[in-house]
This record gives C-alpha cells, sequence and structure tokens, in this order.
C-alpha cells in the first residue's frame, strides 16, 4: 500500500506547480500560450485535488481543502523546484520540462501500482504529463535553438535549476529514464547539460526555500481568514 | 461585442436564463438554413456585374443570409466590423484580469479550478475573434497594436477593480450575464465568422454567468461576513453593468446603420432593459438586493421600471478616467513586451526549420540526379 506520504509528495507536486503556473495567467508571451499554461495549470490543479483527497480520506486529515489550505510550510511535502519563482519564460520552461518528464516517469510507474485508486489516478494523469512533456521541449528546442537571446535566456534557465531535479530522485531510482529524454531535447536545443554536482533538498521532509511561505500566504490567505465557511 | 461601453457618444433559480440560450440555438438552426438557402435575387451563382455588386448584398442582407470574407461589401461595413469585432476580441483579453486577480487566492480548490477555467475561456474568446477580424483583412498584430497603443478601447466595465472574492461573483452574474444579453442578437449578425463565432462563445458565455450566480447563491447563505462580501460586490458591479449597453437611444450616435446591416438588432435600452428583467427576478432567488431604490415592476409596461446609470460616469471611464485604466493597459502592454524575445525565438526557429527543410529537399534532388 502507498504511503500517505507519498500521495503528499505527489499531489504537493501538482498543487504548487498548478499554483505557480496560474500566476502566468494573462501574462503568456503569446494568446495562445496563455491558453496552452492555462491547460497545464488545470490539469496539475486536478491530479492535485485527485490526490489530496485520497490522502486525507487515507490519514484522517480532511478534505482536499483541509490539506491545501490549513497546512503550513512545514507540513508541505512538494520538491523545491516546484516552489522556485516563476522567473521568466525559459524559465517556467525548464521547470515544465523538468517536473513533467518525472511526472511521467512516476506516473508510468505507479499505473501498475498494487493500490488502485492510486493506479487509477495515475492512469488518467499520465496522459497529461505526456502533453505537458512535448509541450516543455518543444519551447526548450524553440528557446534553445532560436535566437541568441532566446539561447542565452533557455540556457541560463537550466543552469539554474539542474541542481534542484537530483531530489526528484530521492526515493527512487528514475533518474536514468529521466535523463534518457531530457538529455536527448537539450541536444536538439544546442544546449550544453549542465555538470551535476550541488544538490539542493528538503523538500520532502518540509524544509522548504524561503519562497514556499510566501505562496502559501497567497493561496490560503482568504480560506483562512474566514474559518470554517464554505464555497 | 462584449458591451456596447467602449464607443464614444434551466438553472436553479436562474429566471430568463434558459431563454436565451434556447435563442442562440434558434439562431445557430437559422444559420444553417440560410446557408442551404439561395439568395432570391441573385441566383446560385452570385453575383456577375460590378454594378450588381451592391444589389447582391442588399439582397443577402434582407434574405437573412450571410455576408461571407470573399463576398463583396460595402467599405464602410468591413470597417465598422472590423473595429466591433477587434474591441470586442480586446475585451475578452483585457476581461482576463479583473478575475485573474483571484486565481492565486480562490477559496477552495474547486472554485480556482473553476475560474481558471474560465479565464481560459475568455482568451480562447479573443483569440476566435481575433480570427474573425482577420478574415475582414486585419491581422491580429495589427489589431493588437492599436490595443496596448490605446488608439481601440474594450468594454469599459474592466475598468473596475476587483476588490474581494464575491467580485468574481458578481462579474460572473451580471458583467457575463449582460455580455449574453448583448451577444445572443449578433448570433444572428449579417457577417458569417462573427455570427459563428457569436454563437460558440455564448454557449460558454452561460456558463461562465451560472458559476458567477453560483458562487453568489453559495455566499448569500454562508457567513454573516460571506453574505456582506456578496451584497457589497453586486452594489459596486450593478450600474457598471447596466452601463455595458451604452449611451441611452436618445444619444447613441451610429447605431441606425448599424440596424440597417444586420450588425445592430436591438437598441441600447431595449437590451438594458431584458437585461435589468432578468436579474430583478434573479436577484430574489439569490436573496441579495440590487441597489435602486427606483426598482418596481411596473404592470402596465410588462417590465421592471429601473434607475439609469451615471453616464457621465460611464464617459469619464470611456476617456481613460476610470479606477483601473492605466493599470490593464499597463499590465497588457508589459505582457506584449515581455513576451517579444519568446515570440522572435519561436519565428526563428520557424525560419531556421524551413531553411533546413529546403536544404534537405536540395541536397536529396541532387543526389536523384
Ligand atoms: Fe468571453
Ligand atoms: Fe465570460
Amino acid at each position: 500500500m502507498t504511503t500517505v506520504d507519498e500521495l503528499l509528495r505527489l499531489g504537493d507536486d501538482a498543487l504548487i506547480a498548478a499554483q505557480r503556473l496560474a500566476e502566468w495567467c494573462a501574462r503568456g508571451p503569446e494568446m495562445e500560450e496563455d491558453v496552452a499554461l492555462a491547460n497545464i495549470a488545470l490539469d496539475q490543479l486536478g491530479a492535485a485535488r485527485l490526490l489530496l483527497s485520497y490522502a486525507g480520506e487515507r490519514a484522517g486529515t480532511g478534505t482536499e481543502d483541509d490539506l491545501a489550505f490549513l497546512r503550513d510550510d512545514r507540513e508541505f511535502r512538494n520538491c523545491l523546484l516546484v516552489e522556485l519563482p516563476n522567473g521568466d519564460f525559459a524559465v517556467t520552461i525548464g521547470k515544465l520540462l523538468f517536473l513533467s518528464v518525472y511526472q511521467l516517469a512516476r506516473y508510468d510507474a505507479l499505473v501498475d501500482s498494487a493500490d488502485d485508486r492510486l493506479a487509477a489516478i495515475a492512469a488518467k494523469v499520465r496522459k497529461e504529463s505526456a502533453y505537458h512533456v512535448d509541450h516543455g521541449s518543444l519551447w526548450t528546442v524553440r528557446l534553445g535553438d532560436g535566437t541568441d537571446e532566446s539561447h542565452r535566456r533557455m540556457q541560463s534557465a537550466v543552469d539554474e535549476l539542474w541542481p534542484y531535479t537530483h531530489e526528484l530522485f530521492e526515493e527512487n531510482d528514475l533518474r536514468p529514464t529521466w535523463l534518457s529524454t531530457v538529455e536527448p531535447v537539450l541536444a536538439a536545443a544546442t544546449l550544453t547539460r549542465p555538470e551535476d554536482g550541488w544538490a539542493p533538498t528538503g523538500g520532502r521532509a518540509g524544509r522548504h526555500t524561503e519562497h514556499l511561505s510566501y505562496l502559501l500566504a497567497e493561496m490560503q490567505v482568504l480560506h483562512r481568514a474566514h474559518p470554517g465557511a464554505r464555497w | 461585442m462584449y458591451g456596447s461601453d467602449f464607443e464614444d457618444p434551466e438553472t436553479v433559480g436562474q429566471p430568463g436564463a434558459s431563454a436565451l440560450l434556447d435563442e442562440v440555438e434558434s439562431a445557430e438552426r437559422d444559420l444553417h438554413e440560410a446557408a442551404a438557402r439561395t439568395v432570391a435575387t441573385g441566383g446560385s451563382t452570385g453575383p456577375g456585374a460590378d454594378a450588381a455588386l451592391q444589389d447582391y448584398f442588399d439582397a443577402v442582407i434582407a434574405a437573412d443570409q450571410k455576408i461571407e470574407p470573399r463576398d463583396w461589401m460595402p467599405g464602410a461595413y468591413r470597417k465598422g466590423l472590423i473595429r466591433q469585432i477587434a474591441q470586442h476580441a480586446h475585451s475578452e483579453i483585457i476581461g482576463m484580469q479583473p478575475e485573474g486577480n483571484w486565481i492565486t487566492r480562490a477559496p477552495s480548490l474547486k472554485r480556482k479550478a473553476i475560474l481558471l477555467a474560465k479565464v481560459q475561456d475568455e482568451a480562447g474568446h479573443g483569440l476566435y475573434l481575433y480570427a474573425a477580424a482577420e478574415t475582414l483583412g486585419s491581422s491580429r498584430d495589427e489589431l493588437v497594436e492599436l490595443l496596448i497603443t490605446g488608439r481601440q478601447k474594450y468594454s469599459s466595465i474592466f475598468n473596475y477593480p476587483t476588490l474581494n472574492w464575491a467580485d468574481v461573483g458578481a462579474i460572473g452574474w451580471l458583467v457575463d450575464g449582460a455580455a449574453i444579453v448583448n451577444q445572443v442578437p449578433l448570433c444572428r449578425c449579417s457577417y458569417g465568422p462573427y455570427a459563428r463565432a457569436m454563437i460558440r462563445i455564448c454557449k460558454e458565455e452561460s456558463f461562465h454567468q451560472r458559476q458567477g450566480f453560483e458562487i453568489l447563491y453559495t455566499l448569500a447563505r454562508g457567513t454573516a461576513a460571506q453574505r456582506q462580501m456578496a451584497q457589497d460586490a453586486v452594489d459596486r458591479w450593478w450600474y457598471p453593468s447596466l452601463a455595458m449597453f451604452g449611451p441611452p437611444d436618445s444619444d447613441s450616435t451610429h447605431s441606425e446603420q448599424s440596424m440597417a446591416w444586420k450588425i445592430k438588432r436591438f437598441s441600447n435600452d431595449d437590451l438594458r432593459q431584458r437585461f435589468v428583467d432578468m436579474c430583478a427576478q434573479q436577484a430574489s432567488v439569490l436573496g441579495l438586493s440590487i441597489p435602486d431604490p427606483d426598482l418596481r415592476w411596473n404592470e402596465e409596461r410588462g417590465a421592471w421600471d429601473y434607475r439609469q446609470p451615471d453616464y457621465a460616469e460611464l464617459f469619464r471611464v470611456i476617456k481613460g478616467d476610470g479606477p483601473c485604466n492605466r493599470q490593464r493597459l499597463r499590465h497588457r502592454r508589459q505582457a506584449h513586451e515581455d513576451g517579444a524575445w519568446v515570440r522572435d525565438a519561436g519565428s526563428a526557429y520557424a525560419a531556421k526549420q524551413a531553411a533546413r527543410r529546403a536544404g534537405k529537399r536540395a541536397t536529396e534532388q541532387v543526389a536523384a540526379a
């Protein structure tokens, strides 16, 4: 049986990713991209709701909303990568590519989980993840192989984010699978794959970056101002 | 158009809402039927001599058929439509901002998802409408430029701020509600691509209106603070929503020609009355009050009497002095400028790909020769 902590890791990754993507709303570099980023945010939010509802039921800790709005930052189990600020569009695309390739590998593995409910969630969500991988790859290549400026921005995004990808594989052995997708995308994008080195960690144990607390302050403010209210 | 407020000079207790959707569907049926008929005077092959162009155009309009992109049309018809459709498209895009303001703070995950999907729909509406304007020969880039340089307007309603969560409900109920009342007749507009875009958009707007109604319905039955929030939002959005129908008929400038061309089909005041009648009934179901001491049923007219919005305020907002005009435009301009390097990268990459394909073909031809 899956542990509640594992459900929270998956669910919190999706929730925090959705919250960051939603910040792009009405700010996209083109209108089609506003639609696409909102789509991905909606997929992540949908996955988060399924996973957090299940986690809450399993642990007896309440509804999806109780978990999303009433936990403090030390209780969140998401990886650090998702909580990092959006940065420019290249950083957002880098985060999208790295996260979605990881999520797809995780969900692919979970489809065969002995936990039927989690297996069903994974089966539904993996199709969406596959689309996120396509979208992230497409833009990584366009930006990497676009203009000098976009190349420079995309390379710096990849360099900045790379250290945060190690944390994704602390509890699984999927890094080779992940690399087998990510490395060819970077190559097609004419980008240099960064050296492995510094590997910041702590998200899975509730020790986050300084950014998460601000994200939660915004996300939770209204819900917490009206204890017990229905919306 | 979203509203007419930018031109210078069956659901639980939603009475009236389903009647509007029925009208959208009947417009859609008529559109298909009209497409199957041929115009009486023009014959099935359309106009022959140049002199007959105007006659043919007039006959199509008279027969309630659609003008299509390749048909001849008077210059003023084309120009007026481009402007109207573009301003409608701008309204959809600018309209993402006031509600987008609450996505990251939505009070439940379900409401967050609904709101995000709604704002995404508005982006989609903007895209269809720019595409409809493009069929008349103006590119989206050109039109967006007119928006961000302030040379074309968008619905003035979006120059008001969203101050609490209930504003999201009030916008759905009142602003999307007013937009539907305005847009349902446009499903029968004489220009085919615009009429078809409106049919699709109206169906989605009616979901938005229902979702807004539900938000307010829930708040009105919630805690005292929630109820107060809901009433505050309705108090602030009521008159600006009435103003969405534009100036009173007595002051409205170029609507006669639009009526003759079957672009506009009802006067501003007729549509405003229709909206008031719908809202007056729905407000009592919501249990919220409309901030109009003169609102009462008039048996003789078979309609609600109501107080007019402050048109002087409407004109101030149109001229640029609403609470958020500067902020909305600055936001749009900023997003456009920040995205320039991304759009450039997209075109540079596409050009490289095309060159690579051409190079590959050339090599293959050499190899084959
Ligand atoms: Fe819309
Ligand atoms: Fe809408």
